[in-house]
Formats: C-alpha cells, sequence, structure tokens
C-alpha cells in the first residue's frame, strides 16, 4: 500500500492535466466529476495510507518511497522522493479531506463560471503541488512545492483577471511571498555547502552532531529557512499580502488561504524542528514574530468592513499562534490548532462565500444583517465555526487547541509572562472581532434580502466542518481535564515534547478558568458595542481621534503604506528614470564623438591650397619643435 | 559527423538560395529539410553511440587535416560532451526557427534562409573548432549572416541594430583575434613552432600581466556576446529589430558561444588570471543579474522586455563559471541550454502576438487571455520559466549556480539572488500585461495554429523534461567540465 503514496500528489495532478488539455470539451457536468474526483480518490488513498501507517508502523517510524534521483551533481543528488511519518499524515490528511470537502463546495459555488473547468485545473494543480510540499523527502523538492503552491495561490487570486485590482492583489501575493522564498533558498544554499545534501531527514540527523547548540552557523540557517515560512504563513513582516488575495474566489481562500498553503510556513518549521533546536536565538524570534503577528492582525480584524478581510486577518492572527507555540518548542501544540484552525476557518471562509453568494456578492457586512433566519444552516454552522475561533470553553475545538498554546506560553521553559499576556490579549481581541462579525451579519434587521439559498453541494460540507470545529478537540485534552493525548502520541515520534520549565500543573486549572472567561467577556463586549449599542462606536469613529486610529487599523497597521514608499515606488522610479538604459549613453556618446570628429576633419578638407600650406607648416612648426625640446 | 552537420547546413544554405528564384515557397522547405537531415543524423549518432558517449571522457570525434601549415593552422574540429549538448540545441531551435519563419518572410526568401542556416553552419563551427584560427573563422562566419538578417528582414530601426550589433562584436571579434596571435607568438617563442591548436596553446599557460592582458582579450570578446552590463547595449536593439527566428537564434545560440567561449578557452587557458579576475567577474555577473531586472520591468516594448531578460539571466551565467565548482558549472550548462528554451520560445510568442495584433506595445495589450487562451497558458508557463519556477529547466540552472557560487562568495551570492525576486516582477509584469486586466482594443485574433502549436509543444516538452529530469545533461556534460576544473585546480592555487 504505501508504494503507492506517490499517487496522492499525481491523482491531483492527472486532473489538472485532463481538464487543461480536455476541459473545453467537458460538460459542466463532467468537469467536477475530474475536478473533485482526483481529490476525493487522493484522500481516500490517504485513508487507505494511513490505516496502513497505523496499523503496521514502519520501522523509524517513517516510511521512504524514491521514485528517481532528480539530478545528482558532485555528490550532491537530491531525489524525487516521498519521505511518510505522522507529521506528513497529518498534513496529508488535512489537505486532502479539507480540500475535498472545499472541491464539493465549489462544484456549486463555481458552477455558474464561464472559466469552470479553469477554475478546478487550478484547484487540482494546488491540492498536487501542497502535497508535494509536504511529502518531499528533500528540501529542493519541497521547494518546488513552496513554489508551487505559490503559483496556484496567484491564479487563484486573479482567477477573475479581468479586474486589475484582483491581478494586482495576485501579483502582490507571489511578490510578497517571493522575497521570503528567497530567503529560504539561501537557507538551502548554506545547508548544500555544510552537508552536500538537502535530504531531510539526513541533515535533522547529520546536524546535532555537526553544529553546536547556539553556534551562529545554526542560527544562520533557520532564520534563512523562517524567512520563507514568514512569506508563506504571512506573518510579520511578511503579511501584508494575504488581506489582499481575498480577491479570489471564497472556496480559494478557503482551501489556500486558510487551511492549507498558510500554514506551509508552521510545517516548514516543525519539519526542521531539529536546526530551529540548535538555536535558541531563532526559537525565540519565531515565537516573538507569532506574539507579534497574533496581535497586530487581531486590531486590525477589528476595524473591517468586509466579511473576507475580517476573516483574513482573523486567519494571519491564528497562524500567529501557531509560530507562538513552535517557538515555545510546542511542536505538536502547534500542530494541533493548525488542524483545528483547518477545519474552523475553511468552515468561516466557505460560510462567508455562502452569504456573499446568497447576497449577490455584497462582502461589506454593514450591508448584510437579520440572516440568522434567512439562512439558518449557515448561520448554525457559521456560528460552530466562530465558537470554535474564539475559543468557548469546554464545547469548541478551538478552546483546547488555544489552551494548550496559552498554557504552554506560561509553563513551558521558553514560555514568559509576556509571551503569554500577548496571547491571552490576543484570545480575547479574538472573541470580540469574532462575535463583531457574526452579530452584525446574523443578527439584527435585515438589510439585503437573500437572492437564492444554497443547495446541498453547499451545505453538506459547512455540516461537516462544523462538526469537526466542535468535537475535533477531544482527541487532545488538558491532563487536568480528561487528559487525552491520542494527537501528541501519535506524532511524538516525529517531534520531541515540550519542556516544560517553571511553574507546575496546580495552576493549570486557574489559568484555564481565566482564559474561558475572558472569551465570554469578549463576546459581551462585542454585543454591547455592535448590536446592542453601536451608536457608541459610530461616535467613536467619527470623532476625529477615532476616524484615525480607525484607518489605520483598517489598512493593517501602516504596512502596506511603508513598503510603497520604502520600495514599490523607489524601484518604478529608478526603473522608470533609467527606461532608456544610462549606459547606452556611452556608446551613443562614443559614435557621436567619431561622428562629430569625422565631420570637423572633414570640414578641413576644403580644396583651397592655402589652408593646405598652413596645415602643412603649422605640423612642420610643432614636429620641429618637439624634435628640439623634447 | 561534424563535416556532415556543417556542410549540409551550408549546402542547404546555397541550394535554397539558388532555387529560390524558380520557386520562393520552395527555399523553406529546403532548410527545413537540409535541419532535419542533420538531425536525423545526429541522433542515428547519439543512439548508436550513447554509451560511448556517456562513458567517454575525452574527444568523442576528431577531425585533423593541415591546413596552412607554415603558421601552424590546422584544419582541427572535435567533439566533446558539451558541444554535442550544443549541436543539439543549435538543431533544435534551428527547426524551430525556420518553423518560425514559415510564414513571417515573404520577401527574399532564398537570401533569409540562406543567411539563416548559414548562421547555424557558423554556431556549430564554433562550438567544434579546436584551432584557435578556425574557431575564429566560423566566429566571423555567424556574425556576418546575422548582420543580413537583422539589417535586411528586421522591424522599422533595423539599419541601426544591425551596426551596433556589427560593431559590438567586430570590435571585440579583435580583441580576441589579437591574443589569439599572442597565444601563439608565444607557444613559438616557448617551442620553436607556430601553432594555434587549443591542445598545444593549454600549456602556454602565460602568468603575470600578460596572462591578464591575454585572457582580457578573450574575455571580452566573449562577454560582449554573453552579454555583460556594460558590454550588453547591442543586444536590447538587435533582439527587438530581428525578425522572429533572428531572435531566437541571437537568445537561443548566439549569447550561448559567449558561454561556450569562457568555459572552453578562458578559464583553461589562463587559470590563474581568471582565478585573479574571478571577484570582480562575478560582481558583474551580479551587476548584470539586477540591472537586467530592473531595465526588463520598464520597458513598454514587449520584445525589449524580454532581451533584457536574457542580459539578466545570462547574468547568472557570468556568476557560476568564475565560481569555479561543478555545481556552479552544472547549473551554467543548464542555464545555456534551458534559457535558450524558454527565452527562445518567449521571441516565438511575442512573434506570434505581432503577427495578429501588429504591434508589439505591452500599453497596447491587456486581457488577451479571453480570445487567445492557449497562447496564454503558453506564456503563462514561459513566463514561470523566467521568473525559475521549479519543474522547469530554468529553476535547475539557477538553482545550482547560485548553489555553487554560494560556495565562493556568499556576500555577491545573497546579492545576486536578490534578481529572483526582479524575475518575479518582470515576469508577472509581462504575464499580466499582456494576458490579464481589461481589453483596450477589440482584438479579434486567432489561438494557436497547428504548426504553432507544434512548435510551442516541444518546447514545453523539453523545458518541463530538464526541469523533472536534467541528469542526462548533467551526465553528458560531466566530463568537459571535470576537465576544466581539473586544469584550475592543477594551475591556480586557491
Amino acid at each position: 500500500m504505501m508504494n503507492f503514496i506517490w499517487l496522492i500528489p499525481f491523482i491531483p495532478f492527472l486532473g489538472f492535466l485532463v481538464l487543461v488539455f480536455w476541459g473545453k470539451y467537458l460538460s459542466k457536468r463532467t468537469i467536477p466529476l475530474v475536478g473533485v474526483g482526483s481529490v476525493g480518490f487522493a484522500s481516500l488513498i490517504t485513508i487507505l495510507a494511513g490505516i496502513n501507517f497505523l496499523s503496521n508502523p514502519p520501522a523509524n517510524d517513517f516510511f521512504e518511497l524514491k521514485l528517481w534521483t532528480w539530478m545528482n551533481v558532485g555528490g550532491f543528488a537530491p531525489s524525487i522522493g516521498f519521505h511518510f511519518d505522522a507529521l506528513t499524515l497529518a498534513f496529508v490528511f488535512v489537505i486532502t479531506f479539507v480540500g475535498f470537502l472545499i472541491h464539493v463546495y465549489s462544484a456549486e459555488y463555481m458552477h455558474d463560471d464561464d472559466d469552470y473547468a479553469r477554475f478546478f485545473a487550478y484547484m487540482n494543480l494546488f491540492v498536487s503541488a501542497m502535497l508535494m510540499l509536504v511529502m518531499a523527502d528533500n528540501l529542493v523538492l519541497m521547494y518546488l512545492g513552496w513554489e508551487g503552491v505559490g503559483l496556484c495561490s496567484f491564479l487563484l487570486i486573479g482567477f477573475w483577471y479581468k479586474e486589475s485590482a484582483n491581478a494586482a492583489a495576485a501579483r502582490k501575493a507571489f511578490i510578497v511571498t517571493r522575497v521570503g522564498d528567497t530567503a529560504m533558498a539561501l537557507g538551502l544554499f548554506l545547508l548544500i555547502i555544510h552537508f552536500n545534501t538537502l535530504d531531510i531527514h539526513e541533515i535533522l540527523q547529520k546536524a546535532p552532531v555537526q553544529w553546536a547548540e547556539g553556534s551562529s552557523i545554526a542560527t544562520w540557517a533557520a532564520l534563512l529557512l523562517l524567512g520563507g515560512a514568514l512569506g508563506k504563513s504571512a506573518q510579520v513582516p511578511l503579511q501584508t499580502w494575504l488581506p489582499d488575495a481575498m480577491a479570489g474566489p471564497s472556496p480559494v481562500s478557503a482551501l489556500i488561504h486558510a487551511a492549507t498553503m498558510v500554514t506551509a510556513g508552521v510545517y516548514l518549521i516543525a519539519r526542521n524542528h531539529v536546526l530551529f533546536e540548535l538555536s535558541p536565538i531563532a526559537m525565540e524570534t519565531v515565537a516573538i514574530i507569532g506574539a507579534v503577528t497574533l496581535l497586530l492582525a487581531g486590531f486590525a480584524a477589528i476595524a473591517q468592513y468586509d466579511i473576507k478581510r475580517v476573516l483574513a486577518y482573523s486567519t494571519i492572527s491564528q497562524i500567529g499562534y501557531m509560530f507562538l507555540a513552535l517557538g515555545l518548542g510546542a511542536w505538536s501544540a502547534g500542530i494541533f490548532h493548525f488542524m483545528i484552525h483547518a477545519f474552523f476557518k475553511a468552515l468561516l471562509f466557505l460560510g462567508a462565500g455562502a452569504v456573499i453568494h446568497a447576497l449577490h456578492n455584497e462582502q461589506n457586512m454593514f450591508k448584510m444583517g437579520g440572516l440568522k433566519k434567512e439562512l439558518p444552516v449557515i448561520f448554525w454552522t457559521f456560528l460552530a465555526g466562530s465558537g470554535a475561533l474564539a475559543a468557548l470553553p469546554l464545547i469548541t475545538a478551538g478552546f483546547y487547541s488555544k489552551d494548550q498554546i496559552l498554557w504552554f506560553a506560561w509553563s513551558s521553559e521558553k514560555g514568559s509572562p509576556l509571551l503569554w499576556a500577548a496571547a491571552f490579549f490576543g484570545a480575547f481581541v479574538t472573541s470580540i472581532y469574532t462575535f463583531r462579525m457574526v452579530f452584525i451579519t446574523f443578527f439584527g434587521n435585515v438589510k439585503t434580502h437573500v437572492h437564492h439559498s444554497p443547495g446541498k453541494m453547499i451545505k453538506i460540507p459547512l455540516i461537516v466542518l462544523a462538526t469537526l470545529s466542535i468535537v475535533g478537540g477531544f482527541i487532545e485534552l488538558p491532563h487536568n481535564f480528561g487528559h487525552i493525548t491520542i494527537f501528541s502520541d501519535f506524532l511524538s515520534p516525529v517531534l520531541p515534547e515540550v519542556v516544560l520549565g517553571h511553574e507546575g500543573g496546580n495552576t493549570e486549572l486557574l489559568f484555564q478558568l481565566f482564559t474561558g472567561a475572558t472569551g465570554l467577556v469578549g463576546i459581551y463586549i462585542a454585543w454591547f458595542f455592535w448590536f446592542k449599542n453601536p451608536s457608541i462606536v459610530y461616535n467613536l469613529k467619527t470623532s476625529s481621534f477615532g476616524k484615525s486610529l480607525h484607518g489605520y487599523l483598517i489598512n493593517g497597521l501602516g504596512f502596506d503604506w511603508l513598503y510603497d514608499h520604502a520600495f514599490v515606488r523607489p524601484f518604478t522610479w529608478i526603473s522608470n528614470i533609467n527606461k532608456n538604459d544610462a549606459i547606452d549613453l556611452l556608446y551613443t556618446g562614443i559614435a557621436n564623438g567619431a561622428q562629430g570628429l569625422n565631420k570637423s576633419f572633414s570640414r578641413m578638407q576644403t580644396g583651397n591650397i592655402r589652408w593646405y600650406a598652413t596645415g602643412i607648416v603649422i605640423g612642420l612648426i610643432i614636429t620641429l619643435a618637439m624634435v628640439l625640446f623634447l | 559527423m561534424i563535416i556532415l552537420i556543417i556542410s549540409t547546413l551550408m549546402a542547404g544554405g546555397l541550394l535554397a538560395w539558388f532555387l529560390s528564384k524558380t520557386n520562393a515557397h520552395l527555399s523553406r522547405i529546403i532548410a527545413l529539410i537540409s535541419l532535419l537531415l542533420c538531425s536525423a543524423a545526429f541522433l542515428y549518432y547519439f543512439i548508436t553511440n550513447h554509451e560511448i558517449i556517456l562513458a567517454s571522457s575525452g574527444w568523442l570525434e576528431e577531425i585533423h587535416f593541415t591546413w596552412i601549415p607554415q603558421f601552424g593552422i590546422s584544419f582541427h574540429m572535435a567533439m566533446d560532451g558539451l558541444s554535442l549538448l550544443m549541436i543539439a540545441l543549435t538543431l533544435f531551435l534551428g527547426i524551430l526557427g525556420v518553423l518560425a519563419s514559415w510564414k513571417e518572410i515573404t520577401e527574399r526568401t532564398g537570401f533569409y534562409y540562406f543567411n539563416l542556416l548559414w548562421i547555424l553552419a557558423g554556431i556549430v563551427g564554433v562550438f567544434t573548432a579546436l584551432d584557435l584560427f578556425l574557431f575564429f573563422f566560423f566566429w566571423e562566419i555567424m556574425l556576418i549572416p546575422m548582420f543580413f538578417l537583422i539589417g535586411i528582414w528586421g522591424h522599422e530601426n533595423r539599419k541601426y541594430a544591425a551596426y551596433k550589433f556589427f560593431l559590438f562584436t567586430q570590435a571585440s571579434g579583435l580583441l580576441m583575434l589579437l591574443s589569439i596571435l599572442g597565444m601563439g607568438l608565444i607557444f613559438y617563442q616557448n617551442t620553436g613552432k607556430f601553432s594555434y591548436d587549443y591542445i598545444d596553446l593549454l600549456t602556454v599557460q602565460p602568468e603575470g600581466t600578460l596572462g591578464l592582458l591575454l585572457m582580457f582579450g578573450f574575455l571580452i570578446a566573449f562577454i560582449v556576446k554573453l552579454p555583460v552590463v556594460p558590454f550588453h547595449n547591442w543586444l536590447p536593439d538587435a533582439h527587438t529589430q530581428a525578425p522572429t527566428a533572428g531572435s531566437l537564434i541571437l537568445a537561443g545560440l548566439l549569447l550561448k558561444t559567449g558561454a561556450y567561449g569562457i568555459i572552453r578557452f578562458v578559464v583553461p587557458f589562463f587559470p590563474v588570471a581568471s582565478h585573479q579576475f574571478a571577484p570582480y567577474a562575478m560582481v558583474l555577473g551580479a551587476i548584470g543579474i539586477l540591472y537586467g531586472a530592473v531595465l526588463a520591468f520598464s520597458q513598454t516594448d514587449l520584445k525589449r522586455l524580454v532581451a533584457y531578460t536574457s542580459v539578466s539571466h545570462m547574468g547568472f551565467v557570468m556568476l557560476g563559471v568564475f565560481a569555479f565548482n561543478e555545481l556552479a558549472y552544472q547549473g551554467v550548462v543548464m542555464q545555456m541550454v534551458s534559457h535558450g528554451i524558454s527565452t527562445g520560445a518567449l521571441f516565438l510568442l511575442v512573434g506570434m502576438l505581432y503577427e495578429r495584433t501588429h504591434t508589439r506595445d505591452l500599453t497596447q495589450m491587456g486581457g488577451l487571455w479571453q480570445n487567445v487562451p492557449k497562447i496564454g497558458a503558453v506564456g503563462l508557463l514561459f513566463a514561470m520559466a523566467s521568473l525559475g519556477l521549479p519543474g522547469l529547466g530554468n529553476f535547475i540552472a539557477e538553482f545550482l549556480v547560485l548553489s555553487g557560487s554560494f560556495q565562493a562568495s556568499k556576500v555577491i551570492t545573497a546579492v545576486a539572488s536578490i534578481g529572483l525576486v526582479l524575475g518575479t516582477i518582470y515576469s508577472l509584469r509581462l504575464f499580466q500585461r499582456v494576458f490579464q486586466g481589461s481589453m483596450h482594443k477589440d482584438w479579434r485574433i486567432s489561438d494557436l495554429s497547428t504548426r504553432e502549436a507544434i512548435v510551442m509543444g516541444s518546447l514545453i516538452i523539453a523545458i518541463v523534461w530538464l526541469g523533472w529530469y536534467p541528469q542526462p545533461v548533467i551526465d553528458i556534460v560531466q566530463p568537459t567540465i571535470q576537465l576544466v576544473l581539473d586544469q584550475m585546480a592543477m594551475h591556480a592555487t586557491f
């Protein structure tokens, strides 16, 4: 069975090829059969491979499959090959399973689009590339998947390419992530010098032997890889592309910009955890960036009007939590939050998409309202997702995954009160912006009427994801409450356990109560300001201080402005003034000089004998003078 | 084999010229047939001998006649893995060049195909000549027909471009001639006999200032051809003004003769001087990558944009060649092949769009995907190739070059790798400005014809194959690279 895992990325790729070459000739009924079917088939193989993997765990806890040697240059020989362990399985499961649900949803959601086949072609290609990314046994192949998902993200953000704003958003996403990718590429070059291989397993074994803990070379390697992770996972300072990426269709936002691609950075760091563990500085950087990002993005989310932009900032913020967990060395907590986040954030994006569809492409929340009655299924599932996002205590999966991170921010060896405070305050902000969104969208007066209600293909994925957002958390419960560790046990062969520092477990309950209560307070605040007394917010917003604060928040805290002035404008300016290539002036100068000389010399050829005689005399005098005096 | 190819191409050219008087269409058929004949023979040769080719580390085929014995000039040609690969590329792009000209060229077709085939013959000669005089002879042969090709069948500003091209290459070629003579003279001083044979001149190894000066003679000729900033100015004009097949051959093959020259002659002849000059050369390479990319971004003429991307991409060659390690050298060779294919494809694409819209102005285009999705998809693929997307040959090239040059200089490589970001910026601009956004004019244009689909399809297969399984290329050139690096290791101390 395990020898067939290459089919997992290959079948979606096949789907892509079929849709590219024959999409034009397929009917609207057969297109989703290919597009959705290929991902469904991949998830089926994943489940079989997963069962096989869990029932007969391979020796060393991983399975390797080398298809062929990609290139072999003087011993540096990355292969086209796969590495399959528990971490891979967790990611592959989310990609194929959540991916499948999103594809089912898209079959209805995109049905009336002219470019139905093109949409599924890109989506299939994306799934294939994403699977390559997480299954690759070496970093070059991973880079292939890494860039491949970047391409698909570009293509799908700009899917409605006739709007130049969409094209600009697509371009921005590609370029900003490419900045991070370039740092990552340099990291790969550094690893090649030291290990002459990019096989992940080999590097992770060699690194602790060759490099001392805290050595500057390990820090460099880890930080350069981190650069790539920051770009893809939209963390500060490379987060600016993700809110704009919402220009793509909603299923794209759900699949790429919530559930899978944006968590590639989390995967990269977890996969190379040994390198990061060798560098305390890098670990600290990861944790701090996570903490800063989760706060900044949370603040920005409170001010947004566009429902998808709220969710985009929320995604940035939640990935910040994952980074925080990784930086603390709480590897499995980070991956657990990744999985739960994939469930509830995909759900929220799909729910938002259904609302947008029902309201005829209205994305402004303030033009929505009262949808609770009109779209009940959407409402209840959206509420389940929102509860998980706001980490409602006990009943939602988000509580268990986030609580773990908060607890480790306090209690782990690398944790600190400051990191905990950031995470705690972030959780508070999260519940505010989440329920602000829920109250504005689903409660109050109806502002726009529902055009058409969603069908089965949209509802079923929502219900499945809503269920997972509730019960998904029960596979990992805190040790003072149930103490179930299915998920962390599953990952333990790959990822080391978090090192606890000060403070024992007896305060944990206190923290949990505290966190749980804050979530509820956040919901109350959201209810109070955006449902009960919206005039307070309105008055604040119209005051001059409120106006500038609101402007600052809604524009993502000024990062776009800064980058525009620091990079984009200088670049286009330099590029434009030098459009005609200044170096060419040198050569035209030579040419003109030669022509000028030619002209002046030809002017002397007048045919006038007196001129010639004068010339001869002057020449004679100069020559004589030189002979005499030199 | 070598003689067969060169003489077939030359004879085919002459025949195409003479027979065009009776039937104008005959010449393109003759050109195609002679190229196909060469390719078939070449393929047959490769298939029957591939075991020897992959196993041998020396010359696969050698032809040696005395020519002008008084001056030690001989007719010495030979082929090793690198030559073999470059000849394969020449024939491949040659066929596509003829197909691209199929409808575009309507005037003086006989003379056109004569020039085209003679350029190709000259290029094959350059890739195989082992006598420096003979090498220079072929170097000129490819120059003059190209001058005509640009000057006669080019676009609006063709005369200017043709003269510029001619002056740049001719002036730098002259410096090379001086260096060749210099090498011959030193050999005469050392041994008492004249020789311009590659193998003999390898033993000269001039040192000190003399070595540096002689090296510069060769190097300047090659880096003008490559081109390296600040000697690149002929290129945008020549590429923009040349007919489609001319741009294809310029970008795909002529530039590669510069890279070939550096690997074949400059480094083995002057390992010490090359080593001294290496840091500056790498800086020039990095400057070329960035400067070309910035200029590419600002162009509004589509063809000029693609031309500047070549400047940027050839910067990687310069960077890699002077890193002196196997990774970088394999990367350089991959870059020579992949860039030939990908940029060739982009020029063909521009040609197709020009044929349909009669403009190369980016501001006039936009939204063309609606009309011509197939051309759009091909454009997307090759825009991705030019930004170095993994899975396509250019990625292997850039990745190997940079990982090799990183071992030689971390700082220069880090600066050069900014080119990956800039490459993304101009490639996306290229793709989006043409195919996305709203339409500025009500274009009613047709998508790929069968002939065009065959041409682009074969290029796509080639670039994807190089991206997923580049090992055959790596294996074929490995012995050549090993010899160059051994020569380097023997004479220059690091």
